[in-house]
C-alpha cells in the first residue's frame, strides 16, 4: 500500500522521472529539445561573441537533461496512489541546489573580500577580477541560494496550507530547472563579462526573457494550486510568497527593459538613461531586497517558525498590517539610494519618508515573530534550528530599523557610499536571510526525507555559532570601517581644508577588510557544515512513517474537524 | 478590517488583484513624473555624444564592474564638490544607457576623471595600479593593453543606442568603425572624420601610446577622459555661483 511512498521518498534522480507519467516525460523531452534548439540558434547566431558559449552551454545542459529523462523513459507508469501524496521531488532537488549555491556564493564572498585587503591574490585573467566575480558572488547568494530556498520552501508550504497537491508534477521542474538555468547563464556570464551593469539585475536580455517564462509558469503553479485548495482562507505564509512573485515579476520587467544590439550580440542598452534609470534601478533594487530577500523570506518564517515552535502565529491583525504595510510602502522608498544626487528632491523627500514609516510593518512583523515564541522559549534554548529562526527575526528587526536610520538624509550623507551600507546588507543578508532560511531547511530535510531528525543536531548548533559570529564579526567591521571611512571624507582642518586624501581612507579600511573577510569565512564553514549535515541526513537510512498529517486532501476530507 | 481581510483571504484572483495595485502606487507617483516634468533634467545646448570609441570603452567599463567600486556621481555636498568638482547635473548622464552613478566607494567618485591625469598615467595604472598609488587596492587590468577591440560591430551598437533616444545620425551609424580607428590615431586617414561628426572638442590621440594597433585600453582610457566633459552646464553653474559666496 505504500509503495508510492518508499518509491518517492528514495534519493535517485531515475526515480524522480519514474515518478512522472509517460505523458509528462514526453513533455519533459519536447520541451528540453526545444530549449535546446534554441541553445543552437544562440550558439550559431553569437559565434564569437559571448552568447555563442551561453548557446553551448544551455545546448549542454539540455541534452544532458534529456539523457536523464530518457535514462527512466521506459519506466512503468508511477502508481495513481501518489496523488495521495504531496510532490516533494521538485523541494528535495532544490534543497541540495540551495546548499550548493551557498557554498559557492559565500565562497566568491570570501574571495571578493579578500581581493579588497589583499588585491593580487588572483590570477592574471579578467575572469578572476573583482568586478566580475562582484556580480557572481552577490547573484549567486541572492538568486542561486536565496532564490532556490524560496522556489524549493514555496512548493512544500504551499501544499500544506492549501492540502492539495500540486497541480502537476511537471510544471514545478520546469520552473526549478528553468530557474537554475538562469543562475548558471548569468554567473557564467559574469567570467565573460557579460552584465548589463545594474546592481542586482545584471543579467543580460535573454536571460531576462528566460526568467519571465519560468516566473510566469512559477506563478501559474501558485494559483492553480490554490484554485485547488481545501482550506477556505489562503494562509499569511501565501500572501507573502505570492506577493514575491508578483512583485518580482513587475520590477524584474520594468527594470530590464533593454535593446539588444542584435540576436548574435549579449550586449543590450537600457531603454532608460541618466536620472530615469537611476530611479527605476533603485526602485528595483530596493524592491528586489524587499519582495525578494524580505516578502518570500517572511512567507518562510510564517510557516516553518511556529510549526517548529509548536505555538500559533501572535497575531493576525499584526500579520494583515505588517504584509500591506510592506506591499504598500517599500515601493516607494528606492528613492533613499538616491540621496543628494541629482534626482529631483521631491522624490527625495518621498522616499526618506516611506523608508521611516517602514519601520511600522517591518517591526510588527519582526514582534509578531518573537512574540510567536512566547511560552516556547525553552525550546529556543535546546533547540538550535528554532534559534536559527527566532535569530533571524532579531536580525530583520535590527536592520529594518538601521535601514529607516540609513534613510535619513544627514545620515545617509555621511553613510552612502561607505562600507556601512555593506555592513547593512550583509546584517540583512547573512542575519536575516541566511538565518531564517538554514533554520528552515533544518526543519524542512527531515520531513521531506523522512527522517526522524537531522544526522547531527551538534553540528547544527555549530552551525549556528559559526553563522552568529562570522554575521557580528563582518557587521562591526563594516560599521567601523563605513564610519571611519565616511567622517575622513568629510574632515577638514583648521586652514578649511580637507584633511584626508581619499588613498589615505583607503588605507584605514585594510584592518576592516582582514576582519570582514575573516567574518565570511567562519560563515562560509557554517555553511560547509550544513551542507555536510544535510548530505548525511539524506544518505542515512531510518525511514520513519510520514506524520499522518502530513498528507493532502483526499484522505483529511474523510476525517471529521478538520 | 479583520472581518474584511477574511473576505479578501478567501479569493486568490482578488487577493493577487490587490498585491498588483498596492504595489504599483508607489513607483508609478515616483517614476512616471520624472519623464514629463521639463526641469528633471536641464535644457543645455552644448551637449555632445560619446563617440564610437568612447562608448566601447563605457561598454568595457560596465563590462569588468568598474561601477561596483566607482560612483560616477557628486553629490550636493561641500567635502564631496571640494575633493571632486562642481556636483553632477541630470543632464551629464543623459545619454548614459544605462546611468552608472554607482552605489559604492572603494575608490574615489570618477565622474570628473576626465583630463585630470595624462593618458600614459591612466595607462600605467590599469596595468598596475600599485605602480603608480602604492596603497591601491585596484585590480590590474593588464590584458586590455593586449586585447584588439572589436570595431566591426560598432554601427549596431550606435543604432541601438539610437533606438533608445540617443541622436545618433545616419551617417554617424554608417562611420562608427572609421572613427573609432580615428580617434585612436591622429595621423590617419580617419581621424579628420570623426572630428567633422563628433566636434572639435574630441580628442583625437593615440591613447595607448600605440597609434598602430586598437586596443581595449584606447577605448577605456578615451572614455575616462571624456567623463565630466560632455557639457560645460556643471562647471558654468559653479562659476555664476562663486561671487555670491
Amino acid at each position: 500500500m505504500r509503495v508510492g511512498v518508499l518509491c518517492s521518498t528514495k534519493w535517485g534522480t531515475l526515480d524522480m522521472v519514474a515518478q512522472l507519467t509517460t505523458g509528462e516525460r514526453q513533455l519533459a523531452i519536447v520541451v528540453l529539445s526545444l530549449v535546446a534548439l534554441l541553445g543552437l540558434a544562440m550558439a550559431a547566431a553569437g559565434r564569437a561573441d559571448p552568447i555563442g558559449v551561453h548557446g553551448f552551454i544551455v545546448l549542454a545542459i539540455c541534452c544532458g537533461l534529456i539523457f536523464v529523462v530518457l535514462g527512466a523513459y521506459y519506466a512503468p507508469e508511477p502508481s495513481p496512489e501518489r496523488l495521495e501524496h504531496y510532490y516533494d521531488d521538485p523541494s528535495k532537488v532544490g534543497i541540495v541546489l540551495t546548499m550548493a549555491w551557498a557554498v559557492v556564493g559565500m565562497f566568491l564572498g570570501v574571495w571578493v573580500a579578500s581581493l579588497l585587503a589583499w588585491p593580487d591574490l588572483t590570477f592574471d585573467a579578467a575572469w578572476a577580477s573583482f568586478g566580475r566575480l562582484r556580480p557572481a558572488h552577490t547573484s549567486a547568494v541572492i538568486f542561486g541560494f536565496g532564490g532556490n530556498a524560496l522556489i524549493a520552501t514555496s512548493f512544500h508550504v504551499l501544499q500544506r496550507t492549501s492540502r492539495a497537491r500540486l497541480p502537476d508534477q511537471f510544471s514545478p521542474w520546469f520552473v526549478l530547472i528553468g530557474y537554475n538555468l538562469f543562475c548558471v547563464v548569468a554567473a557564467t556570464g559574469y567570467f565573460m563579462g557579460v552584465t548589463q551593469s545594474k546592481e542586482y539585475a545584471e543579467p543580460e536580455w535573454y536571460a531576462d526573457i528566460w526568467l519571465v517564462v519560468v516566473w510566469v509558469t512559477y506563478f501559474a503553479i501558485y494559483i492553480r494550486t490554490l484554485a485547488r485548495r481545501k482550506e477556505p482562507h489562503i494562509y499569511v505564509a501565501n500572501w507573502y510568497y505570492m506577493a514575491f512573485i508578483l512583485v518580482v515579476a513587475i520590477l524584474h520587467i520594468v527594470n530590464n527593459l533593454a535593446v539588444p544590439v542584435s540576436f548574435g550580440h549579449a550586449k543590450s542598452y537600457s531603454v532608460f538613461s541618466g536620472v530615469q534609470d537611476a530611479m527605476v534601478q533603485w526602485w528595483y533594487g530596493h524592491n528586489a531586497v524587499a519582495f525578494f530577500l524580505t516578502a518570500g523570506f517572511l512567507g518562510m518564517m510564517y510557516y516553518y517558525l511556529p510549526k517548529r515552535a509548536g505555538r500559533p502565529i501572535y497575531s493576525y491583525r499584526l500579520s494583515i498590517i505588517s504584509f500591506w504595510g510592506i506591499t504598500f510602502m517599500y515601493m516607494w522608498a528606492g528613492s533613499h539610494h538616491l540621496l543628494y544626487t541629482a534626482l529631483p528632491q521631491w522624490v527625495q523627500t518621498l522616499g526618506m519618508t516611506f523608508s521611516l514609516i517602514l519601520l511600522v510593518p517591518s517591526w510588527a512583523s519582526a514582534g509578531n515573530a518573537l512574540a510567536t515564541l512566547n511560552g516556547a522559549w525553552h525550546k529556543v534554548r535546546d533547540d538550535a534550528t528554532l534559534r536559527f529562526m527566532m535569530a533571524a527575526a532579531v536580525f530583520y528587526g535590527l536592520t529594518t530599523f538601521e535601514g529607516s536610520f540609513l534613510a535619513i538624509r544627514p545620515v545617509n550623507s555621511l553613510s552612502h557610499y561607505t562600507d556601512w551600507t555593506v555592513g547593512h546588507v550583509h546584517a540583512g543578508a547573512l542575519g536575516w536571510v541566511a538565518l531564517i532560511t538554514f533554520g528552515s531547511i533544518y526543519c524542512i530535510v527531515p520531513w521531506l526525507w523522512k527522517r526522524e531528525r537531522m544526522y547531527s543536531a551538534r553540528l547544527v548548533e555549530v552551525h549556528f555559532w559559526l553563522a552568529i559570529i562570522g554575521t557580528v564579526i563582518y557587521v562591526f567591521a563594516m560599521w567601523n570601517s563605513g564610519i571611519i571611512q565616511g567622517l575622513m571624507w568629510r574632515t577638514y582642518n583648521e586652514n578649511g581644508t580637507l584633511t584626508y586624501s581619499f588613498v589615505e581612507s583607503m588605507v584605514a579600511m585594510h584592518p576592516y577588510y582582514i576582519a570582514r573577510a575573516f567574518g565570511g569565512l567562519l560563515f562560509l564553514m557554517g555553511a560547509i557544515v550544513g551542507s555536510y549535515n544535510i548530505w548525511m541526513t539524506i544518505r542515512g537510512e531510518a525511514e520513519v512513517a510520514p506524520e499522518s498529517a502530513d498528507l493532502p486532501e483526499p484522505r483529511l476530507a474523510s476525517a471529521p474537524g478538520e | 478590517m479583520a472581518e474584511f481581510h477574511r473576505k479578501i483571504e478567501r479569493n486568490a484572483m482578488g487577493f493577487v488583484l490587490a498585491i498588483v495595485v498596492v504595489a504599483s502606487i508607489g513607483g508609478f507617483v515616483e517614476i512616471a513624473p520624472l519623464f514629463t516634468i521639463d526641469d528633471t533634467v536641464e535644457n543645455v545646448q552644448d551637449m555632445r555624444l560619446y563617440t564610437p570609441l568612447e562608448q566601447a570603452g563605457r561598454d568595457i567599463y560596465t563590462r569588468e564592474g568598474c561601477y561596483a567600486c566607482h560612483s560616477q556621481m557628486i553629490r550636493t555636498l561641500r567635502d564631496e564638490v571640494e575633493r571632486y568638482g562642481p556636483y553632477s547635473l541630470a543632464v551629464e548622464s543623459k545619454y548614459d544607457h544605462p546611468m552608472l552613478w554607482g552605489s559604492k566607494r572603494t575608490g574615489p567618485d570618477l565622474a570628473r576623471i576626465g583630463g585630470k591625469y595624462s593618458d600614459a598615467w591612466q595607462v600605467a595604472h590599469l596595468i598596475n595600479p600599485r605602480d603608480v598609488v602604492p596603497e591601491s587596492v585596484m585590480p590590474k587590468y593588464g590584458w586590455l593593453q593586449r586585447n584588439a577591440l572589436r570595431i566591426d560591430d560598432l554601427g549596431e551598437h550606435l543604432a541601438a543606442l539610437r533606438d533608445v533616444g540617443v541622436p545618433y545620425t545616419d551617417d554617424m551609424i554608417a562611420n562608427a568603425t572609421q572613427d573609432a580607428l580615428g580617434q585612436a590615431a591622429p595621423d590617419g586617414d580617419f581621424a579628420a572624420g570623426v572630428v567633422k561628426r563628433y566636434g572639435q572638442a574630441t580628442q583625437v590621440r593615440a591613447f595607448d601610446g600605440d597609434p598602430g594597433t586598437i586596443t581595449e585600453m584606447d577605448a577605456l582610457v578615451a572614455y575616462l577622459q571624456i567623463m565630466g566633459h560632455l557639457t560645460d552646464a556643471a562647471y558654468k553653474q559653479a562659476a555664476a555661483a562663486e561671487p555670491a559666496k
